[in-house]
């Protein structure tokens, strides 16, 4: 049996009410294992001006570099702690923050690893479907090797690359969002 | 890559593209670069789960037609339904979460302005886990259309926006569902955003007298699809 695809359509503007609740932006309880990281950034649309109805879902590994889901069946600790998985909604200058911590590396292709990354999911009016990026972590030795970062022309990779913006622990990353302009951040295709 | 394999990609013609120049809200905000093509790691063949212990109190909300002591006004409607993939298999347990207007047309959001009332009963929110064979069943209010400010006249057709989250990172998808013999769908940018006819389709719900509740509520049935695996099932 072969079915077809449901499409996509845009999340539009008044989402809020029904998918965003407080809290979800933290990742992370205090028993949580793994480095703090907070992540905080802004929507960008094609005159820099910020968006102010985007959502952005994180999804991604625990401190050891394992998923919790039953498809990873890697032999690393479960944190009962960390679930791996965020949403924010933008405010009204389209700035975000996430709270969570820095995720172990986990296998790509050919069982290689690849560097600790958080998958992103962008939502928004005048988005039909939604947009793909990856966060990457600055000074990381694995992203030399990383087969994503590696995919993308090497003048455009730095979008995928967070920031330094506080280096003292809890660390803060800046990662903006650009979705059309001058160093627009590259979006995958998965 | 070792391991599950990887999810189907998204079919040529199907999803929209993001630069559709007559929904104006595209026109900053579609990417001008194509996005890359990666390959299916773990990264994206996992994916956020919602075990129904894990929704709030009262979160389980799939009756939305009483709110705040009291009755929403308008046609009672039950929207059920099953989430499969592209092989036919049900997706058990997946979260499904829904918003709509209410019967006159306006969302209860700070920024819907549409001179249309509110409804104290309606608040337009529903979220509800797939059972075991992927079934869903919301019963609502069905949802008015109002203007937008897209173009001239312009007028969204009725709709529901679901959003659902499959297995993995891969089968995330947001959709609306809209309503049989709806004017205004031929009419519609976000709606005729999709490059296939057949594709259009099936984002239009099935009236079906089987679903009605005598009396009660009338009925319509609407079927996701998510992206499969990519290497050919095993029959079982």
């Amino acid at each position: 049996m072969s079915l077809l695809q449901t499409p996509s359509q845009t999340v539009g503007p008044f989402f809020k009410p029904a998918l965003i609740r407080s809290g979800q932006e933290s990742l992370i309880t205090s028993e949580s294992r793994g480095e703090r990281v907070t992540i905080e950034g802004r929507v960008l649309d094609g005159d820099a001006a910020g968006v102010s109805d985007a959502m952005i879902e994180l999804w991604q590994a625990n401190a050891d570099g394992r998923y919790e889901h039953p498809d990873d069946s890697q032999e690393k600790i479960l944190d009962p702690n960390f679930h791996g998985f965020g949403r924010a909604a933008t405010d009204e200058r389209g700035r975000f923050r996430f709270y969570t911590i820095k995720p172990g590396p986990v296998p790509g292709s050919g069982n290689i690893l690849q560097a600790p990354h958080i998958n992103v999911s962008i939502f928004a009016r005048g988005l039909l479907k939604r947009l793909v990026t990856r966060i990457y972590f600055p000074d990381e030795p694995l992203n030399a090797a990383d087969a994503v970062l590696n995919a993308v022309a090497p003048e455009r990779r730095s979008t995928l690359v967070a920031r330094i913006e506080r280096a003292e622990r809890p660390a803060v990353l800046r990662f903006d969002i650009i979705l059309q302009g001058e160093n627009e951040t590259v979006y995958l295709d998965v | 890559m070792s391991g599950p394999a990887g999810y189907r990609r998204e079919t040529s013609g199907v999803h929209p593209p993001y630069d559709h120049p007559s929904y104006t809200s595209t026109h900053k905000r579609a990417p001008r670069h194509a996005p890359v093509r990666i390959e299916h790691t773990l990264s994206e063949i996992t994916g956020p789960r919602f075990a129904r212990e894990t929704l709030a109190p009262g979160d389980n909300q799939n009756d939305m037609t009483h709110f705040n002591g009291g009755e929403a006004l308008g046609e009672r409607i039950v929207v059920t339904g099953r989430v499969l993939d592209e092989d036919g298999r049900a997706i058990p347990h997946t979260m499904i979460e829904i918003w709509q207007a209410n019967a006159a047309g306006r969302y209860a959001h700070a920024e819907d302005q549409h001179e249309a009332p509110l409804d104290p009963h309606f608040a337009g929110i529903g979220r509800a886990i797939t059972d075991g064979r992927g079934a869903y069943r919301f019963m609502t209010i069905k949802p008015g259309a109002y203007p937008w400010r897209n173009h001239h006249n312009a007028w969204r057709p009725n709709h529901i926006h679901f959003s659902l989250f499959g297995p993995s990172f891969a089968t995330r998808l947001i959709t609306q569902m809209y309503f049989p013999g709806d004017p205004l769908l031929a009419l519609d940018p976000i709606f005729n955003s999709v490059p296939d006819n057949s594709a259009r389709e099936r984002l239009i719900a099935t009236f079906d007298i089987e679903v009605t509740i005598p009396e009660h509520a009338l009925g319509y049935r609407f079927d996701f699809v998510l992206r499969g695996r990519a290497a050919t099932p095993t029959l079982s």
